[in-house]
């Protein structure tokens, strides 16, 4: 493995392996002293055109631990904006002969891009609203932790589809891993030309909650809303939202009462009262902060394996 | 100015029949066909093997001068027409100051006359700076030494069928023609980049729906109706904007519309890794969409083939998806590409590349010394192709000064081998005359 650009780069094999290695570091982070000398004389640069403290500080994290060089670059906005092709910007960084680029971007593809200029390897830490390989990563780790295989696990993805890149890689990599995948969304946040591609991927789609609650699911994962969603016409108010698609208080005894084992994700930062209530979000069956947690161990097994070769941590 | 003897050359008759044999041309006219009686003085060109066609117009060229010329100046696009078997392109009024005025369109006009490898030919701006609110000085630009017959705010649509409205009403005085960038911003974020669709959704890029040019197409074709004038519909790429064409020529609307060689031969799918190089506005489409351009070439729903040649510095290109520069190159591939997908394997014959690369489109913006029969009388504009010769693109040993090139490493079937302008050779195989 050279990049990790889209979930769809990566076998079942490939995400067993991954999500074993990760139960390993899982381990050493409940010891005393985390630090592992695995990547010592390794260079990672953070390279962040968009605000994101969680994913960031999750690599950065991730690399120490494994004694790598972490280094973050950050800047707002797109380097087009300053005048400067993307192009250019990353050769200014690939010219430092680092290790490993892991980027962030607001645009589509951007990952994609860099991998065919850089030397580096090149980790997609979410472009725009395309992917973020390593948030599905860990939201499988996170659910099998809590429930067991995935396989022939029935998963409900709810919300904003269409600009979701958490529900992109969440989709490939559950399906890789042989899950059941139901969408669930009104049709103004349904992605364009959904319908084939379900079809095509063996997902589900549906607008109704409720029903898909009342089937007991063994995990719902909801999607962020972003409130600026409705200005753009993709839903008339955040109200009307959450009675169609929050997991409102009532939802959640819906589900608990159809699946008690059922358990709740969600990748952050929440909205809550719009698309989860309170008590979902601080529910027993709730994983929001076993997926932060689970965030370091995953980060540390992609760079593993990128970096570090093939064969199994000690 | 020397003067030509093309031995051995095919060409066909305005009635489509085809003929062989020399022809003479001097002092910029066709003199003589068939047999030539005297050869004194005369250049000999030999073309045999090769069909001479007249030559190619392209309604639709970007040149980037002024503003932009680190892209592309008239100079280096002439070049490119004249190696492409161009005698004529219609340069787009958006660059920097916009064609908006009889002295903006003067000088495009003076700078392509004084390259002389093409008739470059201004189109004029509909609204002020493209701005799509206020009408350009179209009757100035018309009445100017550019004679500007054609008008177009490419690159953004008229959205406003006010405006739309009154451009075509004002034109129509002179027998003007709106050419429209048939896509209703409204229907699309202010972002989007690529057809909107499965592949775009798996992407995450935000797309055009194709209602977003149909339903332009419609609402344009019915104003053609009521003010009377024509409007020209600038690269259609979809299954239904093409049908509403076809159904308004069926009712006799004076509406005609050109596609690329790109939506003719690229699809969607080659966006599959986010390369800026297969960007462009409009974007390229499925293959139901293909299947139904070609289609409206043969059956004549579609009148012209354009380019949209539109070259970009590359640094322009090297941005994330999203943010990097529309458009590709277009004028020295176009025969080769359209011959290869549509006339070396058919449906299509050289006598209709004529017809779609220079007798339509000539006919659409007035160029009278263009697309005209070839014999005796005739000015001296022509192609001489060669249908046999195979070619392999190289974006490298482009006349134009940009690079985005999504024809690179192509094999073709089909290259222009010579065109004369007036008289003139202005490019021979791959080399401009200067």
């Amino acid at each position: 493995m050279r990049h990790l650009l889209s979930s769809a780069d990566l076998t079942r094999d490939d995400v067993r392996l991954l999500l074993s290695t990760a139960a390993e570091m899982h381990e050493v982070q409940r010891r005393d002293v985390k630090k592992l000398p695995t990547l010592r004389g390794r260079t990672v640069i953070n390279l962040f055109f968009e605000d994101s403290t969680r994913t960031r500080s999750s690599f950065e994290i991730a690399g120490k631990w494994m004694s790598a060089d972490t280094i973050n670059i950050t800047g707002k906005g797109s380097s087009a904006s300053k005048g400067e092709s993307l192009r250019d910007t990353v050769m200014t960084i690939d010219a430092m002969a680092v290790d490993c680029v892991v980027i962030r971007h607001m645009a589509s593809g951007a990952a994609h891009q860099v991998s065919q200029w850089v030397d580096a390897s090149v980790v997609n830490a979410g472009d725009g609203t395309h992917e973020h390989p390593t948030q599905a990563l860990l939201d499988a780790y996170t659910m099998e932790q809590r429930i067991g295989s995935l396989d022939g696990a029935r998963v409900a993805i709810v919300g904003d589809l269409t600009h979701s890149r958490v529900f992109r890689s969440n989709a490939i990599t559950l399906r890789t891993l042989g899950a059941d995948v139901t969408l669930v969304a009104p049709p103004t946040l349904m992605p364009s030309g959904i319908g084939p591609w379900a079809e095509a991927d063996g997902l589900t789609l549906t607008d109704d909650l409720d029903e898909v609650l009342a089937g007991g699911p063994d995990a719902v994962m909801m999607l962020r809303v972003q409130r600026e969603r409705m200005s753009g016409g993709f839903f008339p108010t955040a109200r009307e939202y959450t009675v169609g698609f929050g997991l409102t208080r009532d939802r959640l005894r819906t589900l608990t009462e159809a699946n008690p084992e059922a358990v709740i994700c969600h990748p952050g930062p929440m909205n809550r009262g719009l698309e989860i209530s309170a008590d979902a979000a601080d529910a027993a069956q709730s994983l929001v902060l076993d997926q932060v947690s689970a965030g370091v161990a995953v980060r540390m097994a992609v760079l593993y394996h990128l970096l570090a070769g093939e064969e199994v941590a000690a | 100015m020397s003067d030509l003897l093309l031995t051995g050359a095919t060409w066909f008759d305005e009635d489509g029949s085809e003929r062989r044999g020399d022809l003479a041309v001097r002092e910029g006219y066709v003199t003589e066909a068939g047999s030539v009686e005297d050869s004194y003085g005369l250049t000999t060109v030999d073309a045999d093997g090769l069909v001479v066609l007249p030559g190619f117009v392209d309604l639709h060229t970007h040149l980037r001068q002024p503003g932009r010329e680190d892209a592309e100046t008239i100079s280096s696009g002439s070049r490119a027409a004249a190696v492409g078997g161009y005698t004529a392109v219609l340069a787009m009024a958006n660059t920097d100051p916009t064609t908006d005025t009889a002295e903006a369109a003067e000088h495009v006009h003076a700078l392509g006359k004084a390259c002389g490898l093409v008739d470059v030919q201004p189109v004029g701006a509909v609204t002020k700076g493209l701005g799509g609110a206020e009408l350009a000085e179209l009757g100035l630009m018309h009445r100017s030494r550019a004679r500007v017959r054609v008008f177009s705010d490419d690159g953004r649509c008229v959205a406003d069928g006010r405006v739309m409205r009154r451009a075509l009403e004002y034109v129509r005085a002179f027998d003007g023609v709106v050419s429209q960038h048939s896509q209703d911003p409204a229907l699309a974020g202010p972002s989007a980049c690529c057809h909107e669709g499965e592949l775009s959704g798996r992407l995450g890029l935000p797309g055009w729906p194709p209602v977003a040019e149909a339903s332009i197409i419609a609402r344009d074709v019915m104003l053609a109706e009521h003010t009377g004038a024509r409007v020209h519909v600038a690269h259609v790429t979809t299954a239904e904007g093409l049908d509403v064409v076809r159904w308004a020529k069926a009712r006799g609307t004076r509406v005609t519309c050109e596609v690329t060689p790109h939506h003719l031969a690229l699809g969607t799918e080659l966006l599959g890794g986010y390369d800026p190089v297969f960007k462009v506005n409009p974007p390229l489409r499925p293959d139901e969409d293909r299947d139904a351009l070609r289609e409206g070439l043969l059956d004549g729903t579609v009148d012209a083939v354009a380019t949209d040649h539109a070259p970009h510095a590359r640094h322009d290109k090297e941005h994330a998806f999203v943010d990097a520069a529309f458009g590709m190159l277009g004028l020295e591939t176009a025969f080769s590409v359209v011959h290869d997908l549509l006339v070396a394997g058919g449906p299509l014959t050289l006598a209709d590349l004529g017809r779609v690369m220079s007798r339509s489109p000539a006919r659409i913006a007035g160029l009278e010394g263009h697309g005209r029969p070839i014999g005796p009388g005739e000015p001296a504009n022509l192609v001489l192709v060669d249908p046999a010769a195979r070619i392999t693109v190289d974006r490298d040993a482009s006349h134009s000064l940009a690079r985005n090139n999504p024809w690179h490493g192509r094999a073709l079937t089909g290259a222009v081998h010579t065109t004369i302008l007036r008289g003139r050779v202005t490019a021979r195989e791959g080399e401009p005359a200067a």
